[in-house]
């Protein structure tokens, strides 16, 4: 933890009045900034800045600060969040930056997400991809014993790495096509690997694709940007296997 | 004077719970449809009852202020939940779980409370298991567990240290079946800013649309608040920066009392402030305590060198480290419970053994299990925790033992409810962190995920149906009723009064200098005359507040600025109340601990001649002081005894 401070940062915002209005970059400048201090914490000494000095606040989402909640978002310097690798933007911290530098922000800029204000996108489209088939159709009560059906060790854990999905949209704002397939795929392994979701895992996997399209999330073209993005790691295969779980759901047709 | 029945079922205890539901009233599937309920707060306990509510036949409306219910922050609990499942055969039960939680809570819990939480955990883990829910499992394919602080068995099941995500992503896909066949119909981005009561029963919100402004309204014949805890008032603390007391705050002011508000669970294991710039502190799971081992040095003078940076932990030798709670607590070594720890870390620090730069940090040191197991059994247990440890501090605990500190997590107090959960309000309910009923003055780890779910899944299901059954005659709410149009102007008139201070200071200056006040005279240690002190200086921070307060821009459109100085005004206000209620319990018991108030040996002493109630405290009106009810904690199974874990 050797902390260093950081005496000028500029930072370029994208500022955007509403989700019809026009939006522009604009500049502000932060001053003596320790590298301990988060990417977000930075932020908000700026926006306690502007406050004081009479000026809206730049808005955007966050919410845990510990990167699992998967709220906040946030293009900077060209990537998703941020410039480090396996994080979310509240986990990015000052000492990824130098001193002097001017950091870029921008929103996650997808057809799907329309801006809300400045910073903060309108994600509700994941919402409705899930709604349309990512669960286990089962209702509270009357479930036998959790012990009553193993699961291999194996299929528990590759299970539990596709669940990991925080539902940030990082893959999608990093896919040149604005494809939502990770994310989808990852939903739908998480089940198909698992005897439970197996069961309806072909009606979900045509459901979830259907509301995808119809949402307008583009097609996947295999360049595995996302993967690289994606804070929690989320693998590239899992994709096939969303392929072959429609596949096989579509011959069943 | 208000009477307080708890509607705890007469009959031994092991029997309350089914001959309660045995007894209480059923709503008809015909009529279910005719229903309409509210559930504000979509975690692990809102979304587990708004689903479980829905798939009953029951209209719901589900908010939340996050852009998705998914997420809550029941999302970041790490290390797992418990279960009486004796699935170890290491001599698990029901009553042992029961047992443990009412001492782990240091008897100020209701029995007949706990006794159901530990009669239904086992269906919980049932549950979770046929949502997809993907548990850690052993080679022969069942589920996998672990042990937490303040009991001997292993009962904690885990998904890796993602356990609370894995679990609301299970409640979350249960409220999305729902969302999607049109039975629930969600508000994500909404903020409920009062309850309207009709004829003394609570018949609906005011909300406030976070997108545009827009002040709303919605009716149902019963609201649940599911809203969590209010560890934020401390401004650092391991909650999400939008996690607030707002919901239970205005059931509050609204005649739903208040119950024990100076019980907050300070964590042992979180990472230690850096500095004025931090706006939040991260939690590491106490599971990590099954393998760490947690140490300072034995001589000052290696204490003094390490705040000075002149040498790190690795250069102590190994005589030369103290490993307190394992020298202190030989029984339970490592995992005493969180204030036992947290009590401990800090009383180290106190006497000069704290090793950064503050002075006010303690290792948790990974060597001698690494050496043990090896670094992959380690990194398979643990790696998202230790990764997040290294983005944050730069440090890698794999080769540095981590550097920890006690921080605000949690909230044992919150809105009171009797047996079905119902608060003083007729038609209001309060579940999972926001009610106060299971904990006690201390919750046990993985408690907290067990608690929400089963408040959500098996027991407001049945309860809200007793009540509910004498309401099927009533209705769709009228929301044109003069009722909503006098909340709805008492909303607009308090934000309107926030846009118009038009001072100089934005909302996180008072929070911060809030959360000072109550880390300093309402945290992890109290005595009279720094209460007394705290109430007075919160008073002038509230005069202070409405008066310089600055919220830029307008009403009518996102402003975040607007909605932190709504929620810092509630935090102000519920600061108030925590202090009278920290003053007004004269003993140390659980997280509450009163200098007044010690053993011989420097541990909590409770009072039971005089501590064995529950407060229940009553708003009076603005600027009059609050009136505090006291319901009697009757322990007809347990003998009460000085917790020990030596």
């Amino acid at each position: 933890m050797s902390e260093k401070i950081l005496k000028e940062i500029k930072v370029r915002v994208w500022k955007q009045k509403n989700s019809t209005a026009k939006g522009k970059f604009e500049t502000y400048t932060v001053h003596n900034i320790s590298t301990d201090t988060s990417f977000l914490e930075m932020l908000d000494i700026l926006n306690m800045q502007l406050v004081e000095e009479g000026k809206e606040p730049i808005v955007f989402d966050h919410d845990c600060r510990e990167g699992i909640c998967g709220t906040c978002s946030l293009f900077i310097n060209g990537r998703a969040h941020g410039p480090d690798d396996d994080i979310t933007t509240c986990q990015l911290h000052m000492r990824k930056f130098k001193d002097g530098e001017t950091i870029t922000v921008e929103p996650f800029r997808v057809g799907a997400f329309p801006v809300i204000k400045d910073l903060m996108v309108d994600r509700t489209a994941f919402e409705k991809i899930l709604q349309a088939g990512g669960f286990v159709s089962v209702n509270t009560g009357g479930i036998p014993d959790g012990n009553a059906i193993p699961i291999s060790y194996d299929d528990a854990e590759a299970a539990m790495d596709a669940a990991s999905c925080i539902g940030c949209g990082a893959c999608v704002a990093t896919c040149k096509n604005s494809s939502a397939m990770l994310f989808v795929s990852a939903k739908v392994s998480h089940l198909a690997r698992l005897p439970q979701g197996k069961i309806e895992a072909s009606r979900r996997a045509k459901a979830m694709v259907a509301k995808m399209d119809e949402l307008g999330f583009g097609n996947c073209s295999n360049t595995g940007a996302c993967e690289v993005e994606c804070p929690k790691g989320i693998s590239i295969a899992n994709i096939a296997t969303l392929n072959r779980e429609y596949l096989m759901a579509k011959i069943k047709d | 004077m208000t009477q307080i029945n708890s509607k705890i079922p007469e009959g031994p205890l092991t029997e309350k719970w089914s001959k309660h539901k045995a007894k209480i009233k059923v709503v008809s599937p015909a009529n279910k449809r005719k229903l309409e309920i509210i559930v504000v707060g979509t975690g692990l306990a809102g979304a587990s009852a708004a689903a479980s509510l829905a798939e009953l036949g029951y209209n719901v409306k589900a908010f939340c202020y996050q852009d998705s219910p998914r997420r809550a922050h029941s999302i970041a609990a790490q290390g797992g939940i418990n279960a009486a499942k004796n699935y170890q055969n290491d001599n698990d039960s029901v009553y042992r779980l029961f047992y443990d939680t009412i001492k782990g809570g240091d008897y100020r819990a209701r029995e007949a409370n706990v006794y159901r939480l530990a009669e239904v955990s086992g269906s919980i883990i049932d549950q979770c298991v046929a949502q997809g829910v993907p548990f850690a499992r052993e080679y022969g394919g069942v589920l996998s567990n672990r042990s937490f602080g303040g009991v001997l068995v292993s009962r904690t099941f885990y998904a890796r240290g993602q356990t609370g995500q894995q679990l609301l992503i299970g409640a979350y896909s249960a409220l999305n079946r729902q969302i999607g066949a049109g039975t629930v119909k969600m508000y994500a981005r909404h903020e409920m800013l009062d309850i309207v009561k009709i004829d003394g029963k609570a018949r609906g919100i005011i909300a406030r649309d976070m997108v545009s402004g827009e002040i709303k309204r919605f009716g149902a014949h019963a609201v649940v608040i599911a809203s969590g805890g209010y560890g934020n008032v401390f401004f650092l603390s391991t909650n999400a920066m939008g996690c607030n007391g707002g919901a239970a705050w205005q059931a509050y002011k609204r005649g739903a009392f208040m119950s024990n508000p100076c019980f907050v669970q300070i964590h042992p294991t979180c990472i230690p402030v850096h500095g004025e710039q931090q706006s939040k502190l991260t939690l590491m799971s106490e599971s990590l305590r099954n393998d760490g081992r947690i140490w300072v040095p034995k001589k000052k003078e290696d204490a003094e060198k390490l705040q000075k940076g002149l040498i790190g932990p690795n250069d102590i030798a190994e005589e030369d480290r103290d490993f307190y709670l394992e020298r202190r607590y030989p029984a339970y070594g490592n995992l005493v419970p969180r204030d036992v720890a947290s009590r401990a870390a800090k009383e180290r620090c106190d006497a000069g053994f704290g090793v950064n730069n503050t002075g006010l940090a303690v290792y948790l040191d990974f060597k001698y299990s690494i050496e043990r197991l090896g670094k992959d059994v380690i990194e398979a247990r643990y790696g998202n925790l230790f990764q997040m440890y290294e983005k944050i501090t730069d440090v890698d605990p794999y080769k540095e033992p981590m550097q920890i500190y006690p921080a605000i997590h949690y909230t044992m107090g919150g809105t009171w409810v009797d047996y079905n959960l119902m608060t003083s309000v007729p038609g209001l309910y309060a579940i999972g962190e926001a009610n106060f009923s299971d904990h006690g003055a201390n919750r046990l780890g993985a408690s907290a995920l067990m608690q929400g779910l089963a408040d959500g899944y098996f027991v407001l299901p049945y309860t809200i149906g007793d009540y509910l059954a004498n309401e099927i005659q009533v209705p769709k709410i009228n929301i044109n009723a003069p009722e909503f149009e006098n909340a709805i102007n008492e909303v607009k008139g308090r934000l309107d009064k926030l846009m118009n201070i038009k001072g100089t200071k934005p909302a996180d200056y008072f929070h911060k200098k809030l959360g000072k006040v109550m880390w300093d005279y309402v945290g992890m240690s109290r005595n009279e005359a720094g209460l007394k002190t705290a109430i007075k200086e919160i008073a002038d921070i509230k005069a202070e507040f409405w008066k310089d307060l600055r919220v830029p821009g307008i009403q009518g459109e996102v402003n975040q600025e607007l909605e932190k100085a709504g929620r810092v005004a509630d935090f102000i206000e519920l600061a108030d109340l925590m202090a009278r209620d920290a003053l007004a319990r004269e003993e140390s018991c659980g997280g509450h601990f009163r200098e007044e108030s010690v053993t011989d040996d420097g541990e909590a002493k409770r009072n039971d001649e005089a501590g064995t109630y529950v407060s229940a405290w009553e708003y009076k009106g603005e600027n009059q002081e609050p009136l505090m009810h006291k319901e009697e904690l009757k322990f007809e199974n347990i003998e009460l005894a000085q917790r020990s874990y030596k």
